[in-house]
């Protein structure tokens, strides 16, 4: 599985990372599923991280953000095919909070490490399974 | 009233993005939810039959933990949003 990004949305969701260091920045993808299960991004919109009591290793994205999101999203014949956020001084692989704390299968998660304040390696995983069942496969992203 | 369905639980309602449903309670709106697409029982509601922790629901833009809970009404014009949780941190 792929998951397909502009360069100009790349940027963004590192750049999004560099400025919140050394907090977690936190953001939802929008576009489309392929018919082989790959995704298109087509808008990243920044979110705000709720987790003030522990920004520098936690995010948590507002439910009711996420309701507005969906609604743009149908707006424009789109669908929520992933999120992203940063991992301030940590690597760009998913720990066991982010599986622990991910619920939408099918969807990728983009994790960027950001070491010293500047983005460092991207990666994304994709959600499969459920419950005690789920697990992140990684995921090839193509910059288009 | 119209239940929007989050990606993750599509396949187990027809794949469909959106589900008309009579209006009535929360509760009566997953009732009959769950009674035309059985699968989607499990993916809401653990074993004791109680929401799913992670699972958000959101009446137009009221979640309704702040409302009336499964006694929230939901009107014919009314938009019922299932919002999985999305959170996660590089602490293990």
């Amino acid at each position: 599985m792929t998951l397909s990004l502009t360069k100009s949305q790349w940027t963004d969701l590192r750049k999004h990372g560099e400025e919140t260091f050394p907090h977690e920045c936190c953001g939802v993808l929008l576009g489309k599923f392929e018919e082989d299960g790959s995704k298109v991004v087509q808008a990243t919109v920044r979110c705000t991280n709720q987790r003030s009591d522990s920004p520098h290793n936690r995010y948590f994205i507002d439910p009711k953000e996420l309701v507005r999101i969906q609604r743009q999203a149908r707006e424009h014949d789109q669908e929520i095919v992933g999120f992203y956020h940063s991992h301030p001084q940590h690597p760009a692989r998913w720990s066991k909070t982010d599986l622990e704390e991910a619920h939408w299968t099918s969807c990728s998660y983009v994790i960027t490490s950001v070491m010293d304040g500047t983005a460092t390696d991207t990666n994304s995983f994709e959600l499969a399974g459920m419950d005690d069942n789920k697990s992140f496969h990684n995921e090839e992203i193509k910059i288009l | 009233m119209k239940i929007l369905i989050p990606t993750p639980l599509r396949p187990y309602a027809g794949k469909q993005a959106s589900v008309e449903i009579p209006a009535g309670s929360v509760d009566e709106v997953l009732r009959e939810l769950t009674s035309r697409y059985p699968d989607l029982r499990q993916q809401l509601f653990s074993d004791d039959g109680k929401l799913r922790r992670f699972v958000n629901l959101y009446v137009n833009d009221e979640d309704i933990r702040y409302l009336q809970n499964e006694n929230t009404p939901v009107g014919p014009n009314d938009t019922l949003s299932i919002i999985p949780s999305v959170a996660g941190g590089c602490l293990n």
